[in-house]
């Protein structure tokens, strides 16, 4: 009962910052600003579908930027091609989510372990990275959608208003969705962990055995949490696509190294966490690009190693202990 | 009538070790057998090939008849099998009553019926709100054997539930089987002779991966191959 | 006729390209079970070791052959002392760390030398089969990855470090009862790993030319090489590398290398399907 009145608690906070912040920050910051900001929020929904699949479920997947990319490339070519965004939205959502799920069938049904998991995943992404960016030329063109190689797709449409295709989002607008898009995710995120779905995931990822004895279908669960994983970092890649553009940048080693860094700093078990834990780093590595003296790639690599070591178990909840011991010397 | 649980001539070989060589036996409907035998004969293979953890390499295993050799261990308990494990095998994040509340049903306040009984029965409702991870061993052993009598399943397959146990909690651990086992058929794969005493249904002896023999526990207990396998002697 | 030899030259070096940059990954799995992520970093490292010594002026075997397991072997005892020692026993947290290594490594190397391709020209000329050209340095490819497999065999098999390293593999917890200390052998097996590494990246800088993120080319094709191996760190490589690198080349000659690799991805991913532990988990077991 507690439990869900804390969840409750939760997903009305997380709605109400996502509210405010949809609301207030379009009407205090510079455009600039406000797309540098819908790429973090977009950024921190792929960095929530990981938290939820790797802190809940205990999957170990090193490539999460796979369903990322694949959901911001078929956004792309797909709004192109039909000229409107109302039924590329879908698509680009139904194609990652199937990939996941043919994948999560590959590597769950054949029970492999959590480190031959994670190379496989790795070396998706990394095998989709090097295909985006053998892509340059005329002859790949998907109907009137050319891939453009290292280039991407810098023309990609921005969202339009359903069924309205002259009526574009803007900037502001994307932002705005973007925001919702976040918090409505975490809700429904906190809300699949209340279900026995949920709950018998978790289970799964405690204890493996226990729940394959209690006459749980351990492989049909954790396929079921990958795919919403894939969705959710498929929607991240349409919102990423929407302020950025689609490039083999969203597959690379970078970006698939940085989603875990995230999760890892935020905290691992959490879901919130690996949002704030984007939103840091991404501040980190935005404010240690204009430097110009360090490379962001060595600040990462040492950010992470630091994270393994140092905090293994993530900012977040070791804030929480820390606060919490403090609370408690304070009593009398 | 049909048995509950039949084995045919099961064999399991890893590599060139037969762990577990042609075991043919079965299990009547509320029936409470055990399976004896020195460690290394084979029991423990033997209970993985029935849970269907192992999958073994020749013969065949039936449920009601019904041949369920190639299930995975999800299958199997959905049948209406209980399973416990030699280490206790739990959920420790949770507390006792969510744990035992995961299991299989129709509807969460069922569920939550069933856990609580289940925690009742074994004399643990008062742990149900403590966190699994955090009690002690013998109390960790009772919460998993709530869940597995909390589906309420046909037959109930104990892989020695009285490991680390003392001789005080083997005697209590062996009243509350024959307790169970009123409504239940019971498996109990065990090393433990003084337990089966205490127990003192058909006894199974394994040995070197085949049945050494299977009545009664006075006739077995009388048995002086029984006695040499235990000793380490070479049965002639 | 001549094509036919041509293409089978090119499928055999291109198995053979696939070993060598895959054992010194290889050696740290099948011992430690753990995935270096590090391991493409370790090569370009040993790339950049031999296009330095190469501009210093140094004998371009030596540069080739010698200096980069020397110096990435070095890197590799530091890199274990300060991080992988921490974390012994944590596989994914080790995973983590040496990604984190990863990204560092490049970052450094681009703070130091440019993200900017340099390179040395493959030695040992060309000969002809036939109306064809074939490169005499794809040759000693193969001749050095042959070489390696078998001084890796001949340690494993016959020396009293190769009988440790055995029985870790079999058992790291009967041979550390046995009184040789885990984390010794450790140390070496990720010294060694990263040297193989270093080689491989020697070895490969005249084909591939040498920049920071280099090591990202080969790493998928490295990792999944020695996952489908299995744990058996010598016979999987090969076998692994001899199926998927003539899928690889194969397909590469069909379509394009992009299509190769996608066709090695998805050849390894059903094989891990239908044999979950890797080949060796499933045949040759006893094999090194």
């Amino acid at each position: 009962m507690t439990v869900n009145v804390r969840t409750a608690l939760q997903i009305v906070a997380a709605l109400i910052v996502a509210g405010l912040a949809a609301w207030l920050l379009p009407q205090y910051l510079e455009l600039f600003t406000l797309i540098n900001a819908t790429v973090f929020v977009s950024m921190g929904l792929l960095a929530l579908s990981l938290g939820l699949i790797w802190g809940f479920g205990g999957i170990l997947c090193f490539g999460q930027t796979a369903f990322f990319g694949i959901g911001g490339y078929t956004y792309a070519v797909a709004a192109i091609n039909f000229g409107d965004t109302t039924w590329a939205v879908p698509l680009a959502l139904l194609v990652p989510t199937a990939v996941a799920a043919a994948l999560g069938y590959l590597m769950f049904f054949g029970r492999i372990s959590d480190v031959y998991m994670g190379v496989i995943t790795l070396t998706t992404t990394l095998i989709l990275f090097k295909f985006a960016n053998s892509t340059a030329g005329d002859q790949w063109t998907i109907g009137t959608a050319p891939l453009g190689g290292f280039n991407g797709i810098p023309g990609t449409p921005p969202l339009n208003f359903p069924l309205d295709p002259s009526n574009q989002l803007a900037p502001e607008q994307v932002f705005v969705v973007a925001v919702l898009a976040l918090g409505i995710c975490y809700a429904v995120a906190k809300l699949i962990l209340r279900t026995r779905f949920g709950r018998v995931a978790v289970a799964i990822k405690e204890n493996e055995l226990r729940a394959e004895l209690l006459g749980y279908d351990v492989r049909l669960h954790k396929l079921g949490l990958f795919a919403i994983g894939g969705f959710m970092a498929g929607l991240a890649g349409i919102l990423f696509a929407n302020c950025v553009f689609v490039s083999p940048t969203m597959f690379s080693l970078s970006y698939a190294g940085q989603v875990i860094i995230w999760v890892l700093v935020g905290g691992i078990g959490t879901l919130v966490g690996p949002v704030i834990g984007c939103m840091l780093i991404q501040a980190l590595t935005t404010y240690a690009g204009t430097l110009s003296a360090i490379d962001p790639n060595l600040l990462l690599g040492v950010l992470f190693m630091l994270a393994v070591v140092v905090v293994p178990k993530g900012l977040l909840p070791t804030a929480t202990t820390i606060l919490l011991r403090l609370m408690r010397r304070g009593e009398p | 009538m049909t048995a509950l649980l039949t084995t045919e001539g099961l064999q399991m070989r890893f590599g060139g070790v037969v762990a577990v060589d042609g075991v043919s036996l079965a299990i009547n409907e509320g029936e409470l057998r055990c399976l004896i035998g020195p460690n290394g004969a084979g029991k423990s293979t033997f209970f993985k090939c029935l849970t269907g953890q192992y999958k073994p390499t020749a013969g065949r295993i039936f449920w009601r008849g019904k041949d369920i050799t190639a299930l995975d261990p999800f299958a199997i308990a959905r049948l209406g099998v209980g399973i416990k494990t030699q280490v206790p095998s739990l959920f420790d994040g949770l507390t006792a009553l969510e744990g035992v509340c995961l299991c299989r049903h129709s509807s969460e306040a069922e569920a939550k019926r069933r856990a609580m009984r289940a925690l009742e029965r074994l004399g643990i409702g008062a742990l149900a709100n403590r966190r699994v991870g955090l009690l002690a061993h013998g109390q960790r052993q009772l919460v998993e054997l709530a869940m597995v009598v909390a589906p309420e399943p046909d037959l109930i397959i104990l892989d020695e539930p009285t490991a680390g146990m003392s001789t005080e909690e083997t005697n209590r651990a062996a009243d509350l089987i024959r307790e169970l086992n009123q409504q239940h058929a019971i498996v109990v794969v065990e090393h433990d002779m003084q337990f089966i005493r205490a127990i003192a249904r058909t006894v199974t002896v394994f040995h070197q991966g085949r049945v050494l023999m299977e009545d009664s526990a006075a006739t077995v207990f009388a048995d002086p191959r029984v006695r040499d396998v235990y000793l380490g002697k070479a049965v002639a | 006729m001549d094509y036919a030899v041509v293409v089978a030259l090119q499928i055999v070096s291109g198995v053979a390209t696939l070993v060598i940059v895959s054992l010194g990954l290889a050696v740290v799995f099948g011992m430690m079970r753990v995935i270096n992520l590090a391991h493409g970093e370790f090569l370009m490292l040993g790339g950049y070791t031999a296009i330095l010594a190469s501009g210093q002026g140094v004998n371009l075997w030596i540069a080739i052959l010698v200096l980069p397991p020397i110096a990435v072997g070095i890197i590799g005892a530091v890199v274990e002392r300060v991080l992988i020692r921490r974390l012994y026993g944590r596989m994914i947290d080790t995973m983590l760390a040496t990604w984190g290594l990863s990204l560092a490594f490049i970052g450094g190397v681009t703070m130091l030398f440019g993200n900017s391709v340099t390179g040395i020209s493959a030695p040992l000329g060309s000969f002809e089969v036939g109306r064809f050209h074939v490169a005499g340095y794809d040759l000693f490819l193969v001749a050095a990855s042959v070489a390696m497999s078998l001084a890796i065999w001949i340690v494993l098999k016959f020396t009293p470090a190769g009988l440790i390293a055995r029985g870790t593999m079999q058992n790291a917890e009967m041979a550390a009862a046995l009184g040789v200390p885990p984390d010794r052998v450790y140390a070496l097996t990720f010294t060694a790993g990263a040297a193989l590494s270093g080689l491989a990246g020697g070895l490969i800088a005249p084909v591939s030319g040498v920049l920071p993120t280099m090591g990202t080319a080969y790493i998928a094709k490295a990792f999944i090489t020695v996952i489908t191996g299995g744990a058996a760190m010598l016979t999987g490589t090969l076998v692994a590398s001899g199926l998927l690198g003539s899928v690889l080349t194969i397909f590469t000659f069909l379509t394009t290398p992009v299509f190769g690799e996608v066709a090695l991805l998805v050849v390894a991913i059903v094989l891990l399907r239908l044999l979950p532990r890797g080949i060796t988990g499933r045949f040759l077991r006893r094999a090194l």
